[in-house]
């Protein structure tokens, strides 16, 4: 059987918030796919668009600005 | 030490380690079900077995039994480990086919079904009950009786045990649930040990945490029902506490401190209920104290934030608050006082429930007066109201059993007639009480309280006891919510600090580190950290993979694993493995850099690198707890975090440290109370001041006030503040001045007055007050003489004015201007500045009737004394609708008013010979303050604290504070009290020669920028300027960063379309990086 493929999805949190919740989702030990590779920023301002296109062009499958 | 070999990896060991430790710590998994840490090994499942090659002899046998022994060589999972332990799976499984635990380990041994025919047990015989009975706790209470087939776990006799002391343990260890009650064993019922700060609602183990967050963090082991402390058995804690901190031995200590002033903030109790017969409190169990409720609401409560029932764990559609619970009661065992904070509590606790339980949750709030008085509080009570949440004004009479276990709650109507509807569920608002022990301590201590229990203190000095040194703050100096007893806590620090001043710092211990060391020019050798967190990492992930995997990554010069990363002795271990692998970045895949970093940071400082050379991996809170069932995937993740945290830090560079100088300079903008007591204490902790007035004297609205509500004069004590503050030869006072031009930020303001000063200084307290709104033409204000406003009178009493004492009657109307669509807030002052005045008229003139007219009785907190005895003396009440407003009309020389009176619903007028308007409090204009030190007003005008609760006196920029009315309407004691809680925050500041900034922000790169300022209207924080400048001829455009201001956001480096700004430790060649090692491309 052929295995399901599993997408990789790059996050960009913002220190302050987002980044915070996925630290709080873990207290609160809420279960969700490990696809994520979540990427620290001080502020989800601070992400160029540069750095989406070029996560996309590389190979990820999808990329989350949280903040 | 012993050296063997397993699964090809050597490993060293103390001789009799068994061979089942030693995999183990090799992170190899060998199945077992009797083995236990602490018990001796027994080789009872035969699970365990591997393959041991000791000389030229080869043998299957028990890893947990088997003692290591030099040379050996051992295999944990060949063909014939697996084949013998299916086997052996297989009789088990046949044995006990219905167990669970054994089905999910048959299944990862590749076993479907049982071979043999299906027994019906449910015990394996591995004896650990047994043997933990026996070997730990010496109870011996079980044993294994009968032989072959009849062998089973049995009580002597099979007789209630006599030893049996109930402690569990045997329950605890059973891994397939055999032993289910131990009421079986011992004939009694356990009785459950309550969690305290779940509210009783569920049991908690006898080693706990308080709570997640408690500090400290350590868990502690109650002492007057463990096992060991008692008896001197059992003590497995100790034996499986992998980190070895157990410690039977620790006791109590008595410390003697010598100390300059004390602080009381002892806090308070809620009122218990179960005494109160109407409410049914501890017979209906679905009767809750709003405190049992606030538990079930939260996520980390009794139910992890489901709203459950109590009698059968269904979630309710239908819940009544009773509010004032045990308070505003002359009752035997009930308290005569307002708690203040109950009302708002039970409004939040229904916006809460709704959000867990959805639209459909019908909620009834039951009260007698709403008393929403502080800022945004009656905003919030309103939108609450119109959402449909209703507000039912009664007091409750009964609470009795009805169908279900719902409960049927009897009130009586405004109209006056007897209702009874049925809800799901009762919460029961109840109030503040200080305990029985801290009443005697404060008698020990020779602090008078009130008879309520509370602080007697001046409204002048609200933080200081009757006790000179001691000072007191929170629930213990009068009914309080969160955000003033935060306030409070800061006021106290400033008053009992204050006759210390001379001693601050003197205390203080300052951390040195060694000189940093130059890595600059040195190959990037990262070092990469761990952590297991005991199990909550180490559990589900693979952590000696992990270590494995980061040997191998390109720079990485040394990994290795460890227990608990943030330990002390962690932290030694680390600084010694930088140094002695030369390491010059440092990568801790642990938890969250947001709780960990300033450890890490502090370790990098100790072994002499620059704390901008670390990186986290945040394997724990953002993988293993939220990959709790997928350890395979969570490993892999982890390595690919670690990848991630390596790739950065390999791009680290070194920041520097930016410091700024202090200077010790405070400016207090107002000089009526709040501001003069700021200026004061500030100056009493040695610091020059600089107070601004707008008018040609001090003392503001306080000259109008007559007495504070306790009854105090107010002349007086403000004369005698007035005169300390013009004495006092650390403060200069600017009279006719105001605020004109501002520069600079915290550390280093300059401020700029109309009288043409120029002031250099640290922080900034605003205290500028608040005026009454002049109600014209609004029940005849100024059009009659007879109608004043609430100073007005204030000034006739002082006066003692003739006609106080000769008229007839007089009335108040409350609410005037406030609590209305276009003003949505309560002044917080008013109904017990009126009631006190009311109290006053009475008392220089028993004769006189007196009427107050209000919408809700608002005298909050220990205040509801004055509301008591105004009743008393005959002052008359009457409440009156915000969309049915009293009438005034001038009447034969005198003034008569008509109201519709709520309880009779009907008109009813009255003539009186003055009137007395309690108008709103409205903000001077306050914005052309606000935009000089660019600090937000809300929407009524008022100054916005930083964060409500947390930092009630902050203003949302660094080094400004506000006091006082300008921030919201308040009592006198209130604003005394934030006045002190500034100089307290203040003195955080000006106590420091530097303030050390954050070194991660924006760097401009000048010879990639050419000024097109797309930076400068995307920063938020107008930190960067355009400069322009001459270069060998040409005009050349720049910006200029603050370091001060900017926050690293990093807006302008995303803006920026020619790479010509970044910030520092999140360079877009870091962030790349990090992405490429996401993707698996480095």
């Amino acid at each position: 059987m052929e295995e399901q493929y599993e997408p990789l999805i790059v996050a960009f949190c913002c220190n302050w918030c987002s980044y915070a919740g996925a630290d709080l989702a873990g207290v609160s030990r809420i279960q969700y796919p490990p696809n994520g590779r979540i990427i620290r920023v001080m502020c989800s301002g601070m992400v160029h668009p540069n750095l989406v296109i070029n996560a996309l062009t590389k190979g990820a499958d999808g990329v989350l600005v949280c903040g | 030490m012993i050296n063997l070999t397993i699964n090809d990896r050597p490993i060293e060991v103390p001789e009799g380690t068994t061979v089942l430790e030693a995999a183990r710590k090799l992170g190899f998994t060998i199945p077992t079900l009797c083995h236990f840490e602490g018990l001796k090994p027994y080789g009872g499942c035969r699970l365990c077995l591997v393959e041991v090659t000791a000389g030229n002899r080869t043998l299957l046998t028990t890893a947990c039994t088997y003692p290591v022994a030099e040379g050996i060589t051992v295999k944990t999972d060949t063909i014939e480990v697996q084949e013998a332990r299916q086997f052996v799976m297989d009789l088990l499984l046949s044995r006990c086919p219905e167990v669970p635990a054994l089905q999910m380990m048959a299944q990862e041994l590749g076993l479907a079904e049982p071979s043999y025919p299906k027994g019906d047990s449910d015990c394996i015989l591995c004896g650990k009950c047994v043997r933990m009975c026996h070997e730990v706790q010496h109870a011996s209470a079980i044993a294994m009786m009968g032989r072959g087939a009849k062998r089973e776990v049995m009580t002597p006799f099979g007789e209630f045990s006599a030893t049996c002391r109930t402690c569990g343990a045997c329950l605890f260890v059973c891994p397939t649930g055999h032993i289910k009650d131990i009421g079986v064993i011992s004939g009694k019922t356990p009785i459950p040990r309550l969690s305290e700060f779940n509210a009783g609602l569920i049991a908690q183990g006898n080693i706990y945490k308080t709570y997640p967050q408690a500090v400290p963090k350590e868990p502690v082991i109650d002492a007057a029902n463990c096992v060991h402390m008692l008896t001197g058995d059992c003590g497995i804690c100790s034996q499986t506490c992998p980190a070895g901190a157990i410690d039977f031995d620790q006791q109590d200590e008595k410390l003697t401190l010598e100390v300059g002033s004390v602080i009381m903030a002892p806090g308070f109790k809620t009122f218990d209920p179960s005494n109160l017969p109407a409410y049914g409190y501890g017979r209906y169990p679905n009767v809750y104290t709003s405190l049992e409720f606030e538990r079930i609401l939260s996520p980390g409560g009794p139910y992890h934030g489901h709203v459950v029932r109590r009698s059968d764990g269904k979630e309710p559609k239908k819940i009544a608050w009773i509010h004032c619970v045990g308070m505003r009661s002359d009752r035997e065992g009930e308290h005569p006082y307002c708690s203040n904070f109950c009302c708002m509590a039970a409004l939040k606790q229904a916006v809460i429930a709704r959000e867990h339980i959805g639209q459909e949750l019908d909620m009834a709030l039951f009260y007698m007066d709403m008393r929403t008085p502080r800022k945004d509080f009656e905003k919030y009570m309103v939108r609450i109201q119109n959402q449909g949440t209703r507000l039912i004004r009664s007091r409750v009479h009964t609470v009795s059993p009805a169908a279900d276990g719902d409960l049927e709650v009897r009130y009586v109507t405004e109209a006056g007639e007897v209702a009874d509807e049925i809800f799901d569920a009762v919460v029961l608002s109840v109030g503040m009480v200080i305990p029985p022990d801290v009443v005697a301590l404060a008698e020990k201590l020779e602090i008078p309280l009130s008879p309520n229990h509370f602080v007697e203190a001046s409204c002048f000095e609200p933080t200081s006891t009757f006790r000179e040194g001691i000072f007191s703050c929170g629930a213990f100096n009068g009914p309080k919510d969160i955000p003033q007893s935060v306030m409070e806590g800061s006021a106290a620090a400033a008053a009992s600090t204050r006759p210390l001043a001379a001693a601050r710092g003197t205390l203080a211990r300052k951390k040195e580190f060694p000189p940093e060391q130059d890595v600059l020019e040195e190959p990037v050798r990262v070092g990469v950290f761990v952590c297991n967190c005991g199990l909550n990492i180490g559990g589900v992930a693979d952590v000696p993979d992990i270590v494995a995997h980061s040997q191998g990554l390109a720079d990485v010069a040394y990994a290795q694993e460890n227990l608990f990363t943030c330990s002390q002795d962690a932290q030694a271990v680390m600084v010694e493995k930088i140094k002695e692998h030369d390491l010059n970045r440092v990568v801790v895949a642990a938890c969250s850099p947001s709780t960990h970093s300033p450890i890490f940071q502090d370790m990098l400082r100790s072994a002499g690198l620059n704390k901008y050379l670390f990186e986290m991996a945040n394997i724990r809170n953002q993988c293993t707890w939220v990959h709790l069932n997928e350890p395979d995937k969570a490993t892999g993740k982890c390595k690919d975090l670690v990848n991630m945290a390596v790739a950065k830090a390999r791009l680290l560079q070194p920041l520097d440290y930016i410091t700024v100088s202090v200077n010790h300079r405070a400016l207090v903008i107002g000089g009526g109370v709040a501001g003069m007591t700021s200026a004061l204490a500030l100056a009493d902790q040695g610091y020059v001041v600089d107070l601004v007035e707008r008018k040609d004297s001090l003392g503001g609205n306080a000259l109008k006030l007559h007495t504070t509500w306790r009854g105090g004069l107010v002349k007086p004590r403000l004369d005698a503040l007035i005169r300390k503050v013009t004495g006092h030869d650390q403060i200069t006072i600017h009279y006719n001045a105001r605020v004109e031009g501002v520069s600079g930020v915290v550390g280093n303001f300059t401020t700029t007055l109309s009288t043409g000063a120029a002031i250099d200084h640290g922080v900034v307290v605003i205290a500028i007050g608040a005026e009454p709104l002049r109600p014209e033409g609004m029940y005849l204000y100024k059009q009659n003489p007879n109608v004043l406003l609430s100073l007005d009178l204030d000034r006739e009493i002082m006066e003692k004015s003739e006609r106080l004492k000769t008229a007839q009657a007089a009335a108040f109307i409350l609410c005037v201007g406030s609590r209305t669509p276009e003003r949505p807030y309560c002044n917080k002052v008013c109904c017990a500045h009126a009631v006190e005045n009311a109290i006053k008229l009475k008392t220089i003139n028993p004769e006189i009737d007196v009427y107050i007219l209000y919408r809700d009785m608002r005298t909050y907190g220990e205040r509801e004394a004055l509301y008591q005895r105004a009743r008393e003396l005959g002052v008359i009440f009457i409440r009156h609708h915000l969309a049915d407003l009293p009438r005034v009309e001038e009447a034969d020389g005198r003034l008569k008013i008509t109201v519709t009176d709520q309880i009779l619903q009907r008109p009813v007028s009255f003539t009186v010979d003055f009137l007395t308007l309690a108008t709103t409090i409205i903000p001077h204009q306050n914005a052309p303050l606000a935009e000089l030190y660019k600090i937000p007003l809300n929407a009524e005008g008022f100054f916005t604290e930083a964060h409500a609760k947390i930092r009630p006196v902050e203003a949302a920029t660094e080094g400004i504070y506000l006091a006082g009315l300008c921030h919201y309407p308040k009592p006198l004691q209130e604003s005394v009290a934030e006045a002190l809680a500034c100089a307290s925050r203040a003195n955080t500041i000006l106590s420091k020669d530097f303030l050390q900034l954050e070194s991660i922000i924006s760097n401009p790169i000048d010879e990639n920028c050419d000024g097109c300022a797309f930076c400068v209207d995307a920063c938020p924080f107008q930190a960067i300027t355009l400069l322009e400048y001459m270069k060998e001829g040409n005009l050349r455009k720049t910006v200029e960063v603050n370091p001060i201001q900017c926050k690293g956001c990093g807006s302008c480096m995303a803006t920026c379309p020619k790479a010509g700004i970044y910030v520092a430790g999140f360079t877009p060649e870091q962030l790349e990086a990090q992405v490429d090692a996401a993707l698996g491309l480095i």
